[in-house]
This record gives C-alpha cells, structure tokens and sequence, in this order.
C-alpha cells in the first residue's frame, strides 16, 4: 500500500505514559501534532482524560526501530537452550528456607 | 519448515495469536482492517454531530458537562482508531478523504436528526448500547492496535450507556409529557438500533471470511439478538412500551421473537438518502476545510521554533 505523505499532514507520534509514580512509561498509541510540545498536550487530551498518567513521552514514530518479526526465531535463538538461568532449575532440599 | 507465509498467518490466527502491524498478513485481510477501521472511526467522528447539536441546549450544569465528556470521548475514541487503521500503512489524510468524497462509510444512525433532548438518553441507552455489544468482543479481535485501541473504547463506553439510561429514568418517572417524550424517541431510535448490526448474515457479504480471520468474533444476527433480549427487560425498568408488536418471548429458543427490520430503509439511509446524510457530511467537510489555516499555521509555527532553536545552538 503506498503511503503518501500529504505536506499538509502533522508527523505522526508515538505517545508513551507512566500510569503512576514508580511503574514504567508504556506505549499507549499514536497521534499526529505539528511538534513535541502539541504532542504532548494531545496527548494528555487523547489518552489520560481519565488521569491514566502522571508522566508522558513523545518521540516522532520515525525514529523508532523495530525488529523484525520474520527473524524472531534466529533473534531469540540464543535464549532458548538456556534453562539453567532460571532458578527452577536447580533442585534444593525442601528444608533448606529463604532461598 | 518451509510454510509458506500464507500457511503461517493461518496458523497464528488458528492459535489466536495475535497479529501486529510488522507481521506478514493477505492483502484482503489488510483490506478488510481499514475497512472496518476506518468506518467505525468515521461514525465516532460523525457521531459527534447529533449530541453535539444539544451541548448548549442541555436541561442543566451536570448534563451538560456529561454530554460534553461524552462527546469529547468521542472525538478520542475516533484518533485511537484512525491511528490504529495508520499501523496498516494508510495515512491519516488518505482516510479523510474517503470519508469526504463519500467512498467510506460511517453507520447510519447518525444520519437520523435528534429532535428533542429525551434523543441524548434514547441515544447513550439504545445507540452506545449496540455499539457495545458489538465492541466488546472486538477487544479480543486477531489485530492487536485493533484490539487494544477497542479495549480503550470499551472501558470508556460504559458510562455512555449508563448516563442514556439516566436520562430515559428521569423522564420516564417524571411528568406525563416528559415520559411521552422518552417513548417517542425509544420509538424513533428503536429501529435504526437494531440495523446497527448490519444486514441479516445470509445477506452479509463479508460476514464468514471476518470469522474466520476473527477480525469479528460473533455474526450480525447473533449480535442483534442479544441486544433484543437484554434491552427489552431494560425497558420494563423504564417502563417504556418496545415499539413493536410483534415481540414476543419464545421458551423454546430462549429468545424474544422480534418484528421483521425494513431494510429496505437501510438500504437507503446507507446509499445517502436518510434524512440528515448531507447534513453531516458537509458538517464534517466545513470543519476540514476552515481548519486548514489553522493545520498550516501550527506547522509553520513549528518551524520557526526549530530555526530558531537551531540558530541559538
């Protein structure tokens, strides 16, 4: 699908928020605003109307960079063998406590 | 190995795992997304109209703050969704212009005037009710942007309906002109509701490759019955008359029989010919273009801030 972008059309934004002091920022969505600072106000507008955050970072979508799915297998591969970096895999006597 | 993408995408949907914006999925599937995307953030936009035609008409301080909350909703249940339909490549000016030039659609029943303010409760109860019901299983639907913008709109929706059915509680326990306004616009609003659901499944053209994809998770019929059992015990809550004769409780199905739909009307109000489509659509189109020196003066705007911030460093 081609993807032409109108000279009229604000840059798109992605908006993440931190729902409370403490927790992670976490993607909410996307908006469109002519700079950062119109993007932030948006987005209080867009996704907090309900004081879902206490914190909100913007950042242009483009310059976001994603992996790419169809690698997933070859990206994550090198995790996959690893069990022992769990503690579930190591067995210790039932009375040993605090462990 | 060597499955075919194709064979790969079936199997996550098979899996209900879900697809995000990266993955490889069939053309139609995209196709379909924007299509039901972009219509449902359509008729949020266009929904606009008809409450907002009663803001500064509202009985008093406390309704009117509601119904402006409400709208204002609205508007934002509108962007989560345009920028939802953007992650299938399709950019916000592109699904603008379909709306204007008439090639999306929106749902019909905003195309129907809101002639009193016993409409505002007849509206949130019946209108954001069958939006409900068909958005609540959308939250689960096999697009993820999709699913977690519905899940947004779901959680936020709820206090629609409850405050439509506020209003229609008021009037129907107030005076007897007041309770002859709520049957009369459960009577207008009734119908036009239950076409919400779209065209009965045998006529429903796009109906079984959207369960198969779950990008919808129910059928239309499945759907309208729903509504049909829960709002008619709701009416008796109200002590409002369902408008039509024909309902009747059937033991066998463990459903209401209802009336046959004129879809005929449908039909029609779809192809543009309900009583207010031009009005909404030159609403919309007006505010577009009257804004557009406003879009333009925000972008110059930024601009000069970033050449000046440029030039101080």
């Amino acid at each position: 699908m081609e993807k032409e972008m109108k000279k009229s059309e604000w840059p798109l934004w992605e908006v993440f928020i931190r729902s409370k002091a403490g927790l992670d920022h976490k993607h909410a969505g996307s908006l469109h605003a002519a700079d950062e600072q119109m993007a932030i106000e948006n987005a209080r507008d867009v996704y907090t109307r309900r004081m879902e955050g206490v914190s909100i970072w913007v950042v242009e979508s483009k310059y976001i960079h994603a992996s790419d799915p169809g690698e997933a297998d070859s990206l994550y591969d090198p995790a996959n063998d690893k069990i022992y970096r769990h503690p579930t895999f190591y067995n210790l006597p039932d009375e040993v406590k605090y462990m | 190995m060597g499955q075919s993408l194709q064979e790969h995408f079936d199997a996550m949907i098979d899996k209900d795992i879900t697809i995000e914006p990266k993955d490889w999925m069939p053309d139609d599937y995209r196709k379909t997304l924007i299509r039901q995307i972009s219509q449902h953030a359509h008729s949020e936009i266009i929904g606009m109209l008809p409450e907002g035609n009663w803001i500064t008409r509202a009985p008093s301080l406390r309704r009117k703050s509601v119904l402006l909350a409400k709208v204002q909703d609205e508007a934002g249940h509108g962007l989560y969704l345009y920028s939802a339909a953007e992650t299938l490549g399709i950019s916000r000016d592109e699904l603008y212009d379909q709306l204007h030039t008439g090639k999306a659609k929106y749902s019909s029943i905003f195309n129907y005037p809101t002639l009193t303010w016993a409409d505002m409760g007849a509206i949130g109860w019946l209108v954001d009710g069958a939006a409900i019901m068909n958005q609540v299983p959308l939250c689960r639907t096999s697009y993820g942007p999709y699913a977690r913008a519905m899940v947004r709109v779901c959680k936020e929706e709820s206090f629609h309906q409850r405050q439509g059915f506020e209003i229609m509680l008021t009037l129907s326990k107030g005076t007897a002109v007041q309770k002859k306004l709520a049957q009369d616009a459960f009577n207008r609003w009734w119908w036009p509701s239950l076409m919400m659901f779209g065209p009965p499944d045998a006529e429903s053209p796009h109906t079984e490759q959207s369960v198969r994809w779950r990008i919808k998770r129910f059928t239309n019929d499945e759907l309208r019955q729903k509504f049909v059992d829960v709002t008619t015990e709701q009416a008796k809550v109200l002590g409002l008359e369902v408008p039509d004769k024909d309902l009747k409780w059937n033991e066998e199905r463990g459903h209401y029989d209802f009336g046959s739909i004129n879809w005929d009307e449908f039909w029609n109000v779809v192809k543009g010919n309900g009583p207010c489509n031009k009005q909404r659509l030159d609403a919309r189109k007006t505010a577009w273009e009257k804004g557009q020196w406003v879009r333009d003066a925000a972008m110059a705007h930024a601009e000069k801030r970033k050449a000046k911030a440029a030039k101080a460093a």
